[in-house]
């Protein structure tokens, strides 16, 4: 399947001469949620105002659903949905007269029941005609949605939904993209916590510094966290690692005298006491011995390190 | 075209205004009036005429120049700077439009809200004192496009405008002093043959001139000269918007 957003060598350089962006390639698929994970100031904003023309790449294409964002502006823009980082709304507009707006920007028919019916969906059936400056900040979180969804957009770009959120409201958002995703539409968020791309996500973007670190599926970056590594300090260093423990897939370190074995916690046997037997079969001493777990976070902050 | 989009900002500009729709209203009424009773019935009671018309009927065309240019600049400047203050420029710029649809809006709304203001202005002051306009065509004509370069203007200063003070900047201090000496209350040919050189460099001159002479067929400067200059300005802020949605400028990085 061809993917819905493809965003290819994108950089983008502002005007003070700030190069957030250095080279981005990802595709999106059609109806998946992805995650671009990454701290603040990664570049994540920035990424999705360009895709969705609120400021021009400086070099590289984007398109979505097969449209160039920039010369075929109108197709590619007919098929976002943009909510924004900020709660940006007018205080002194209802949720019916703002939505109904944002149809119309988009050039779409006017349909009110369709726009009581989302705003009923995100729960503000009650708070159709209340002034938005009465509204608390989740349901102006979801007065927003429903403006980005106002025209029936495949794809729903949700810039840090729960940033600065508490943990109640956070489930409620997370629901919310549930639903959304059951809809079948695709769903582009950016956060900048680990546990929401976890919950929520099929698949996760690390950025950070303007550049994807790594674009891999949420239970693929699960299964090597599942995973443990057992690392053994040798007594003696050794050049190679003996023929007899080939299968064992080890990785030797630079000074030959450490060996890191990696297993699967989650597997009906992990093989350390047949590894150690074979290990003293070869004529191998040991040290040491101690275990590590990978996690989601270690993996995250390692590469952010690591780009450091 | 995405006439949908246009609607969509004309109706909601539009909405604003009928909101708040007594003030919208009788602010511009009320000022009017207040007009006749100072300058129509304390200072026309000493001037009897200029160039034959009563003075309380000559200063109508001026009032209504003086509210709709500055009702225009202020609601266009408005209606574009408050969504970039509130960061609900946002969606303009992620919207399937062009600089095209979201101009005609904007500008739309607003010259249609001065034309409605310039319109209520007429009828009030035709309470007043007897009113006859010689040529209706023209005088819609230069009405019509008074709402529109200044609403133009307007949308220019909205765009510019980094915050609420630049905003008032150029209405306060270009454009209300501008169509006060620009013949307003006054003949130019009243002022000394000096101070009428000056005058002529004051663009909003040959607008006050020509609106008047499409109601009384008399003017301070010829009908042509009026007209050519209120286009060659409509053409000026044109191309100015153009040239900032071409290149983004304060809009899209
Ligand atoms: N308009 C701008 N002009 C200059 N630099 C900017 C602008 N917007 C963002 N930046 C910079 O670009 C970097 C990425 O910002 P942003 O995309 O907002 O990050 P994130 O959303 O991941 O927190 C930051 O260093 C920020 O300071
Ligand atoms: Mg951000």
């Amino acid at each position: 399947m061809p993917a819905i957003v493809k965003v290819t060598d994108l950089t983008k350089r502002y005007n003070d001469g700030f190069e957030a962006l250095k080279g981005v390639n990802l595709e999106i698929e059609e109806g998946e949620i992805i995650a671009l994970l990454g701290p603040n100031g990664a570049g994540k904003t920035t990424l999705i105002s360009t895709i969705c023309g609120i400021t021009m790449p400086t070099s590289g294409t984007i398109t979505v659903g097969g449209y160039d964002t920039v010369t075929k502006y109108r197709e590619a823009r007919a098929q976002i949905g943009l909510v924004p980082q900020e709660l940006n709304l007018e205080p002194f507009e209802t949720p019916m007269r703002t939505t109904r707006f944002s149809r119309g920007l988009f050039g779409k028919p006017p349909n009110d029941a369709y726009l009581k019916e989302v705003l009923t969906e995100l729960s503000l059936g009650d708070k159709l005609d209340a002034g938005i400056r009465t509204l608390s900040g989740g349901m102006k979180r979801r007065v927003l949605i429903a403006k980005a969804l106002s025209h029936e957009p495949r794809v729903l770009f949700l810039d840090e939904p729960t940033a600065g959120v508490d943990v109640e409201l956070r489930k409620e958002m997370w629901a919310v993209v549930d639903k959304l995703r059951a809809n079948g539409t695709t769903i582009i968020l950016t956060t900048h916590y680990i546990e929401e791309a976890e919950a929520i996500a099929d698949r996760i973007a690390v950025i950070n510094k303007g550049e994807i670190l790594l674009v891999e599926r949420k239970d693929e970056l699960m299964r090597q966290m599942g995973q443990k590594v057992l690392r053994i300090e040798l007594t003696a260093p050794i050049a190679e690692i003996p023929e007899a423990l080939a299968a064992y897939g080890l990785s030797l370190g630079e000074d030959g005298c450490m060996l890191d074995y990696t297993y699967d916690v989650t597997g009906e046997r992990t093989g350390i006491t047949r590894l150690l037997g074979d290990l003293a079969g070869a004529g191998l001493k040991m040290r040491d011995l101690h275990t590590k777990q990978s996690s989601l976070e270690e993996i995250f902050v390692g590469l952010v390190k690591e780009g450091a | 075209m995405n006439f949908g989009a246009i609607r969509a900002i004309f109706l909601y500009e539009m909405a604003r205004f009928f909101r708040t729709l007594t003030q919208s209203l009788i602010s511009p009424v009320i000022s009017t009036s207040l007009y006749f009773v100072v300058f129509g019935a304390a200072i026309g009671s000493r001037i009897d005429e200029v160039e034959g018309v009563s003075y309380g009927a000559f200063i109508v065309p001026g009032l209504i120049m003086l509210s709709v240019m500055t009702q225009a600049t202020s609601n266009a400047s408005f209606g574009i700077y408050f969504p970039k203050f509130i960061g609900t420029i946002y969606e303009h710029l992620s919207a399937p439009v062009n600089f095209i649809e979201i101009t005609i809006g904007y500008v739309g709304a607003a010259a249609t809200k001065s034309l409605i203001i310039g319109v209520i202005i007429l009828v009030t002051a035709g309470f007043f004192v007897d009113l006859q306009i010689a040529h209706p065509v023209a005088m819609v004509a230069f009405l019509l496009l008074t709402c529109i370069s200044f609403a133009l203007l307007g949308f220019i200063i909205g765009i510019w405008a980094g915050n609420f003070e630049q905003l008032q900047l150029i209405p306060l201090l270009v454009i209300t002093p501008l169509v006060f000496l620009g013949g307003s209350f006054y003949s130019i040919t009243m002022l000394p043959p000096a101070w009428q050189v000056v005058t002529l460099f004051n663009p909003v001159v040959y607008l006050i001139s020509g609106f008047r002479w499409a109601f009384f067929g008399t003017a301070d400067v010829p009908v042509a000269i009026s007209l050519i200059a209120i286009t060659v300005f409509t053409g000026l802020c044109l191309a100015a918007i153009w040239w900032i949605f071409k290149t983004g400028w304060r809009l899209r990085q």
